[in-house]
């Protein structure tokens, strides 16, 4: 079974986000990581390959420090690598990335398409599904146990206080939540045979691709905020409860 | 033209310091103190650690193991040790016994000793030490006498790491008393091979978890193709495995430091005394100053030496100073964030006393500081 992973670098969950000059988010000084939803794709897609043979091929679109976060997944087990890397592609929306990484998938063979089922930083959970409509593949969401049985996925979606169980034929695009699995850190063997792996860089126009228009902007970015200091009620028990309760009613608003 | 000095690590070095980091943090630090308490490594931990080739830095990977080479090694040595230093002895130790069969082993000898350590996940354990052979190492007792196919090994090795749970002990005897330091071999002795007893683990004021403990070897017979080397070859291969190992106990050494350091570091954000937080006052600002500059220097060392060693370059002094200096830093540093703690870095519930207790031993074995001293002033003297 070949499967491909998308994957995206993210900033490290514990980042504290800062804006630059220009009003753009900074990434100085920020760890960056592989988006941790993907990170559950990367290693199902390993586990199935581990039980069932064939081969794992991670695919990003980003810049070159991406670079870091298709090696982690390679050291985790995953065969090869496509990076989707081209100045053009700075300031894309969902629209175009999706666009991108169909085209990328063009040619490759796969029984099976694994990522994310949304991406730390921007939040926004559209690419797996504008990409499945592009490929004319079916879909399943936020799933949290997937079994493969010839031809076909029988994924687990947890809800509130219920399990929906939804079969797609295969190929298909399925995204992973929490839950899923429990990625392993990549063994030191790992990490020293992932720079003899094949890591491919492609711009646009090797893809055949011009720079594309976004459907839409990011006009600005806006830091939420700084947090209140604590407040402190003071004086006798009887009198502090009071003070409290009408605190958390009139001011904070939250009973 | 040579560029500019470059202290950035590759992409690849990052990936180990990552990952040897997340390991530590979440499957080495939440049960360090309770090992240290009960005096024992978890064996589950053990098991993961092989399970990440974290086992067996240095044997090669057509042997099983992980193939890092001097500076890899220093780079996850330090990263377990911020975790527990037992468990990064452990480790340590295993190289050590390894680096003998890689040095002058057969590939004979290394196909049938070192995957059980690789790919297996086994201890070894290296046995140079005897009750009156410390650091005068080349006056060993121990014996060893050739009869046709076999030696038979004679002797009793002190505070041998990993003792109670090796695959195979590296042991060091003498086949010629006569010719002292030049009539010392290195053998293989496979665990289980009869006369083969272990003493009661040693109890100790650091590295508490770690095996350490005494090896007798009364009548051991083993095959004449268990002898590494020649004849007469073993205490060059003891001294120069030592040397290969000693920036490792550099790196371990500023694990434990950098540790300590950052526990300090955080306490004193958080710790008000006099309405303030305690970082605020210039004498533990003054403290942390030092620690942190001792620290990053003694890093440096070690990977001056690292770097040397993997170049083919002399690095015997290089190897020295790292170990003594990163191992002092460690003692120092230690008992200072102990200090920055007040009373609670007195308390076993807090990590640092248990800091200060490891960094110990960093400075008296593979050679004392003070005979690493020697070391160098006799290259200084060369
Ligand atoms: C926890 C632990 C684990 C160990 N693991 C191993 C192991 O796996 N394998 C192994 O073979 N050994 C091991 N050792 C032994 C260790 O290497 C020795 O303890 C060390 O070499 C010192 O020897 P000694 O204890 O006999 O001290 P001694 O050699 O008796 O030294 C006592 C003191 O005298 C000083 N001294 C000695 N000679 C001189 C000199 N010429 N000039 C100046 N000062 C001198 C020393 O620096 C020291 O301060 C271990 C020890 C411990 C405690
Ligand atoms: C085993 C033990 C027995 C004890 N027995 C008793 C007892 O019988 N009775 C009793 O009352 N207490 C006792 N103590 C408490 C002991 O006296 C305190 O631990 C000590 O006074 C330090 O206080 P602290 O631990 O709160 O550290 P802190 O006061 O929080 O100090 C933390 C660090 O900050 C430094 N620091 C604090 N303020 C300043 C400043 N203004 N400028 C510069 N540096 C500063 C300190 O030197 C220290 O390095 C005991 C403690 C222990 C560990």
């Amino acid at each position: 079974m070949n499967i491909v992973v998308l994957i995206k670098q993210t900033f490290d969950t514990e980042a504290k986000i800062q804006l630059t000059g220009d009003g753009k988010v900074s990434d100085q000084g920020v760890n960056l990581i592989i988006n941790p939803y993907d990170e559950f794709a990367v290693e199902e897609a390993i586990r199935i390959k581990e039980a069932k043979g064939g081969e794992v091929t991670i695919v990003s679109m980003g810049g070159d420090k991406a670079q870091e976060a298709i090696r982690q997944a390679l050291a985790m087990g995953a065969d090869k690598a496509v990076l989707i890397s081209d100045p053009a592609l700075a300031e894309v929306d969902h629209y175009v990335a999706a666009k991108v990484l169909a085209k990328a998938l063009e040619g490759m063979e796969y029984d099976l398409i694994l990522t994310g089922w949304v991406a730390i930083d921007d939040q926004s959970a559209q690419v797996p599904g504008r990409l499945a409509e592009i490929l004319g593949l079916p879909q399943a969401n936020v799933v949290t146990k997937l079994e493969l049985e010839d031809g076909k996925a029988v994924c687990h979606r947890e809800g509130d206080g219920a399990v929906e169980v939804l079969e797609v034929p295969l190929p298909a695009v399925i995204t992973a939540q929490k839950g899923l699995n429990e990625p392993r850190y990549p063994s030191l063997k790992g990490i020293m045979q992932a720079k003899k792996k094949e890591l491919k860089k492609v711009t646009l126009q090797d893809l055949g691709l011009s720079a594309e228009e976004a459907k839409a902007k990011i006009v600005g970015y806006q830091l939420p905020e700084a947090r209140q200091a604590g407040k402190v009620v003071e004086g006798e028990p009887a009198d502090t409860v009071r003070q409290l309760v009408e605190f958390l009613t009139k001011e904070a608003k939250v009973i | 033209m040579p560029g500019p000095l470059d202290y950035r690590l590759s992409d690849e070095q990052l990936a180990l310091q990552k990952m040897a980091r997340e390991f530590a943090r979440q499957e080495i630090s939440p049960v360090a103190l309770k090992m240290d308490e009960e005096e024992e490594l978890d064996p589950f931990l053990i098991k993961r650690l092989a399970e990440y080739g974290l086992q067996s830095l240095n044997t090669p990977v057509e042997y099983g193991g992980s193939g890092l080479d001097a500076v890899g090694i220093c780079i996850v040595l330090e990263e377990l040790a911020k975790g527990c230093a037992s468990v990064a002895v452990t480790s340590a130790a295993t190289a050590l016994a390894a680096y003998p069969l890689l040095l002058a082993g057969s590939d004979e000898q290394k196909k049938r000793f070192l995957p059980p350590i690789g790919e297996g996940g086994g201890l070894a354990s290296f046995c140079l030490t005897e009750a009156e052979a410390g650091s005068d190492a080349a006056s060993i007792t121990s014996t060893a006498v050739r009869y046709g196919r076999e030696y038979v090994i004679n002797g009793t090795k002190a505070f041998v790491s990993n003792g109670g749970s090796a695959e195979f002990y590296l042991v060091f005897a003498s086949t010629d008393r006569s010719k002292k330091a030049k009539g010392i071999s290195a053998f293989v002795v496979p665990r289980g091979t009869p006369g083969l007893r272990f003493g009661k683990k040693l109890r100790k004021m650091g590295i508490r978890a770690a095996d350490t403990r005494e090896i007798i070897l009364e009548e051991v017979k083993v095959p004449v193709n268990n002898l590494v080397g020649r004849e007469g070859q073993g205490f060059v291969l003891a001294m120069e495995a030592l040397d290969l190992a000693r920036p490792g106990v550099g790196a371990m050494s500023i694990g434990i430091a950098q540790a300590a350091f950052e526990a300090a570091l955080n306490y004193a954000r958080e710790r008000r005394q006099f309405g303030k937080p305690i970082g605020d006052f210039q004498t533990i600002q003054n403290m942390l100053a030092d620690m942190i500059m001792k620290v990053e220097a003694g890093r440096h060392l070690v990977f001056q030496a690292a770097c040397k060693l993997e170049q083919g370059l002399p690095f015997t002094k290089e190897a020295a100073m790292a170990k003594a200096f990163a191992s002092d830093v460690a003692m120092e540093v230690t008992t200072q964030a102990v200090q920055v703690l007040g009373g609670y870095g007195f308390i076993r519930d807090y990590p640092v006393e248990k800091y200060m207790r490891d960094a110990k031993i960093m400075q008296i074995f593979e050679g004392t500081n003070q005979i690493q001293r020697l070391v160098i002033a006799k290259q200084l003297f060369a």
